[in-house]
């Protein structure tokens, strides 16, 4: 098999007959001798080879043309995207059955022409990261990246895998203090290879509502199974709470601030902060948090452990926000010794009421605050970005106040 | 001629990659709209203006059954390979002489149709090299697929379709033969046999459209694919008609060669010359804001319609998928109210000479234009012969044009699915359980005393193992067939027999129960229907007693029309032959009677 390569057009040789077709490479976990080549008739089929000979060596890589040509145009709106990775930021290459990422503004636009009529693309590449990977030194690195384009452009498109994307929607409403333009963060749970991507409708639809006035970080993700409409989540409410299904993301304790249309018409459910005249950042981090999910049976010694060493944490406890009640002298000495513990519901869905029973009392008493209908991933990465930002005091009194719309006082049934 | 078979069967397991049950259903209990984004240069090249057309804006309108799920919706990842469907399209390709690949990986073929939520059907070669022998000779079949089977279309309106998700991911086998066949008989046979050792694995559904069979005809130009065509009595005259047709087009393209006919670029307007027509479809269309438009056709006079030639028809017929029904060309008009007058002035407008001649088309003024741009694509590959296409057979023997053949098939990974790996262990103890061929069958039943057209049938029905147990248990042969080969395939033979067996009835009444439960009613009741707790012997007697007079005057002879009297009453509940000794005996008896008295 000396001189042949990936891409080669090769004769295998087996005990079943001869076979020819494009040599593919071997996936990563493959076990033995097997090789694979796409047959003539577009078909894979793994193979145990006597012989592999080369017919004819793969043709040197030509690019292909795209289609889209960029145009400035002085009438539409200037939309920068700034790619991070994830699904939404793939494509398909059809000989090779490979994925890339997008890594340009043609590259995102060559499946969506359409878009260029409505806004004009300026794009960079930030990270090309799976979700999972991402980081806060890596939220801080985007939201410089927003601010440098705020100043260029009329509105902001991210692109981002949705595992850890209300994470970072979270960062990025807690770090900007003022938006002059609209933060819109934008994913897919179809990969785009596919005709039935979610990718295209939600791209879009991200880029017409970065070109309103809403002055926060919003996510646009499909409002349910149909093609028919987003939601417009407001960036400190949102909740990945479906591993696979395009309506994954829901509001939690709370209405979308609005939904649009596939004609891109915008419907409004609630009041949301317009755009201001300047952008302002403050983008620290104490990454000393933990977000720590207690369950029954939990050893007091882990509970301390994972503790130990933060400045701060926030408990997704059992129903309206306890931990066995085993735990409150620890959780006093914590206190004590000044971590900041905040208290959140495993629930998702409620808000926290730590008087109703002893337990939450004995915890409210030892110096646990109670986070009201906060999610807690938020609450999570907002005491990150407090104690980066303030000191202990002013960190403590802003944890249990509303300031970028992540709690709320009422909630209703319908 | 060549032709080449392509055969898909729907396998009788769960479904390919979800845990649903492969049947339809009517219990629709939700529904979502979708679009589907072609990427580019997924169409065929002949009319892309029309695919284009259609496709644009389209919605799809999937309605959820009780057996769907996530993964017909694509909603949730493929759940892995169904292991049975995978083992029995393994035994099928052993059983078609085929080789297995060593590791099955799945892929993605695209299809922008609607018909698979994703956009692209799941499929896996699961066999290579087979073969099948013939009367006629040996016939290759190079490919054997696992596949999903596409959501079933209920109905397209205008840009939106809808599509039920019950069929959606049902496994289908999908066997592919060279194009080694040279008749219809020779295609009827492979497709018949092909479907005798599907049937044989004992693991397929039954019933309408659960078995499609697409042939494929080239005489030497472009290949035409028959799709569909699921009758096989009908095969042979599918591919007579089919190659009149191919022979007919050549012929037609040498016409025109030799004229040196042309196709002309300019539409013309022609809605004036039928300000006042008589033509109730152009009035129509034109009252209703429509245009009628025209285009040149040089030196193709004669060759649209006359004793030999249908030209006019194939021009219909590649827009009349786009919904274009009121075209018109030179050689049926005048006429379909269209006068003399009115040609003339088109002959005018359009400057035609004598060879020369002409398409209208009356409709809106873009569609008309987009359906005269087809004609003109079509009419030029006439000049060139036979084009490749899709067509749809017809129960007159014909066919019509459907689209253009698909491209080449777009298939990429399917990434959610790891590759399967197969072991020579696994294929071999797959071999060891292979069911018998059909052939062997045949024989196996005609040993157990029935006739070889009967066994024959028995074996193609698939209801050979039916046949055997039933037989084996409680003998009958030749009524056991006989109810087989009359009825239905979904009925419980073996309750009926186990019944004649038990003496609940008498064997006359088997036509009888076997219809009524093909009819859709209880076997049970039907049988009990049959009361062999009635009294014969009374029957038998009052009968006698009833007609004394005429057993004195006519002695033994009285038995015939008595007999009748009998049978009527029972109603074929009791066996004929016990009828008679008994009544005989009766009648006997009086005779004895009266004579000692
Ligand atoms: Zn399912």
């Amino acid at each position: 098999m000396d001189n042949i390569e990936e891409g080669d057009y090769v004769e295998v040789i087996t005990d079943k007959g001869t076979f020819k077709g494009v040599l593919l490479p071997k996936p990563k976990f493959s076990k033995d001798e097997i090789v694979i080549i796409k047959l003539e008739n577009g078909y894979n089929v793994g193979l145990i080879p006597k012989e592999v000979r080369l017919i004819k060596k793969k043709d040197k890589k030509i690019k292909a043309e795209k289609a889209v040509k960029l145009e400035y145009s002085p009438d539409i709106p200037t939309i920068s995207i700034i790619g991070t990775g994830g699904t939404i930021a793939s494509y398909i290459d059809y000989s090779t059955g490979a994925v890339h990422p997008a890594l340009t503004a043609e590259d995102f636009l060559f499946t969506m022409p359409e878009i260029s009529d409505e806004a004009n693309i300026q794009s960079e590449i930030l990270f090309n990261t799976l979700s999972e990977n991402m980081k806060p030194e890596m939220w801080i690195k985007l939201a410089r990246a927003v601010k440098k384009a705020a100043e260029k452009s009329d509105g902001i498109v991210i692109p981002h895998g949705t595992d850890t994307m209300s994470y970072t929607a979270s960062a990025l409403s807690f770090m900007f203090e003022k938006l002059s333009v609209p933060v819109v963060l934008v994913g897919s749970q179809r990969s785009s290879d596919r005709p039935s991507s979610d990718a295209y409708i939600n791209l879009h639809s991200s880029v017409r509502v970065a070109k309103t006035d809403i002055g926060e970080v919003v996510v646009v993700m499909h409002a349910g199974s149909s093609d028919d409409k987003c939601y417009i989540h407001r960036g400190t409410r949102v909740r990945k709470m479906h591993t696979s299904r395009r309506d994954a993301f829901h509001s939690v304790n709370s209405k979308p601030l609005g939904e649009i249309a596939l004609d891109g018409n915008i419907k409004f459910f609630k009041e949301y902060k317009k755009t201001d005249e300047s952008t302002e950042l403050r983008d620290k981090m104490d990454e000393r948090v933990a977000l720590l999910y207690y369950y029954p049976g939990m050893p007091i010694e882990i509970f301390e452990g994972v503790l130990e060493k933060m400045h701060g944490a926030i408990i997704m406890g059992t129903g309206l926000g306890h931990v066995s009640s085993e735990f409150v002298n620890s959780v006093k000495g914590m206190v004590k010794d000044g971590k900041i513990i905040g208290m959140t519901s495993q629930c998702i869905y409620g808000s926290v009421n730590m008087n109703v029973y002893s337990t939450g009392r004995e915890l409210k008493y030892a110096g646990v605050i109670e986070l009201g209908d906060m999610l807690p991933e938020v609450a999570y990465v907002k005491l990150m970005w407090l104690l980066g930002n303030y000191n202990f005091e002013e960190a403590k009194n802003m944890l249990k106040k509303n300031i970028r719309g992540e709690m709320e006082d009422r909630r209703f049934l319908l | 001629m060549k032709c080449g078979l392509e055969i898909h069967q729907q396998l009788n397991t769960k479904k390919l990659f979800c845990n649903c049950d492969s049947k339809l259903s009517d219990n629709v209990i939700g529904e979502v709209t979708r679009i589907l984004r072609p990427t580019q240069s997924e169409m065929g090249e002949i009319d892309k203006a029309a695919l284009q057309e259609s496709i644009k804006n389209r919605k799809f309108k999937y309605e959820i059954t009780d057996n769907s799920c996530l993964v017909e919706l694509d909603e949730e990842p493929p759940h892995e390979l169904n292991r049975e469907a995978l083992e029995i399209a393994i035994k099928v390709a052993l059983m078609l002489n085929a080789k297995i690949v060593d590791e099955i990986h799945i892929m993605r073929k695209i299809v922008i149709d609607g018909s698979n939520t994703s956009g692209f059907q799941r499929t896996a070669l699961i066999g290579v090299n087979g073969y099948i022998d013939t009367s006629f000779g040996r016939v290759n079949i190079p490919t054997i697929c696992l596949e999903e089977e596409a959501a079933r279309k209920i109905k397209e309106d205008g840009k939106l379709v809808v599509y039920r998700l019950d069929r959606l991911g049902i496994p289908l086998i999908e066997i592919s033969t060279s194009p080694d066949m040279k008749n219809g008989d020779e295609v009827k046979e492979v497709a018949e046999k092909i479907g005798m050792i599907l049937r044989a694995t004992k693991k397929v559904r039954r019933g309408a459209g659960t078995i499609r069979q697409d042939i494929n005809i080239s005489t030497g130009q472009g290949r035409v694919e028959i799709k569909g065509a699921s009758k096989l009595n009908m095969i042979p005259k599918w591919v007579a008609e089919e190659e009149n047709r191919q022979e007919m087009l050549k012929n037609i393209a040498e016409i025109l060669k030799r004229r040196g006919a042309k196709v002309e670029d300019t539409i013309y307007d022609l809605t004036d010359v039928f300000f006042n027509t008589n033509s109730k479809i152009i009035a129509k269309e034109i009252k209703r804001g429509g245009r009628v438009l025209g285009i040149a056709l040089r030196g193709f006079n004669g060759v649209l319609k006359n004793k030999e030639f249908r030209l006019g028809k194939e021009l219909a017929g590649v827009v009349k998928v786009i919904g274009i029904k009121g075209l018109f060309h030179g050689d049926e008009l005048p006429g379909y109210g269209v006068s003399e007058e009115e040609v003339e002035k088109i002959n005018k407008i359009l400057k035609l000479e004598n060879d020369d001649s002409f398409v209208i088309i009356a409709a809106p003024e873009n569609k008309g234009k987009t359906a005269l741009d087809i004609v003109k694509e079509r009419a030029k590959i006439s000049m060139k012969g036979v084009p490749g296409e899709t067509r749809a057979p017809k129960d007159d023997g014909t066919t019509q044009y459907l689209r253009p053949l698909p491209g080449a098939n777009r298939m990429y990974p399917e990434t959610d699915i790891p590759p399967i790996r197969i072991t020579e262990e696994y294929i071999e103890k797959i071999r060891q359980n292979l069911p018998k061929m059909p052939e062997e069958r045949i024989d196996d039943l005609i040993n157990m005393g029935i006739s070889k057209q009967d066994a024959h049938t028995i074996v193609r029905e698939g209801m050979d193992d039916v046949f055997e147990k039933i037989v084996k248990k409680y003998g009958y042969p030749t009524i056991v067939a006989r109810a087989i080969t009359n009825g239905c395939e979904d009925i419980d033979y073996e309750l009926i027999f186990k019944a004649l067996h038990e003496g609940k009835f008498a064997k006359e009444a088997i036509d009888d129960i076997v219809l009524r439960a093909c009819n859709g009613e209880n076997i049970e009741k039907i049988i009990s229907g049959y009361d062999t707790s009635i009294d014969l012997n009374e029957i038998i007697e009052k009968i006698v007693n009833e007609k004394e007079a005429l057993i004195i005057k006519r002695g033994a002879a009285a038995f015939k029309p008595l007999m009748g009297l009998v049978m009527k009453e029972l109603r074929g509940k009791v066996d004929g032959k016990l009828v008679s000794e008994k009544l005989r005996e009766k009648i006997n008896e009086k005779i004895n009677g009266n004579s000692q008295s």
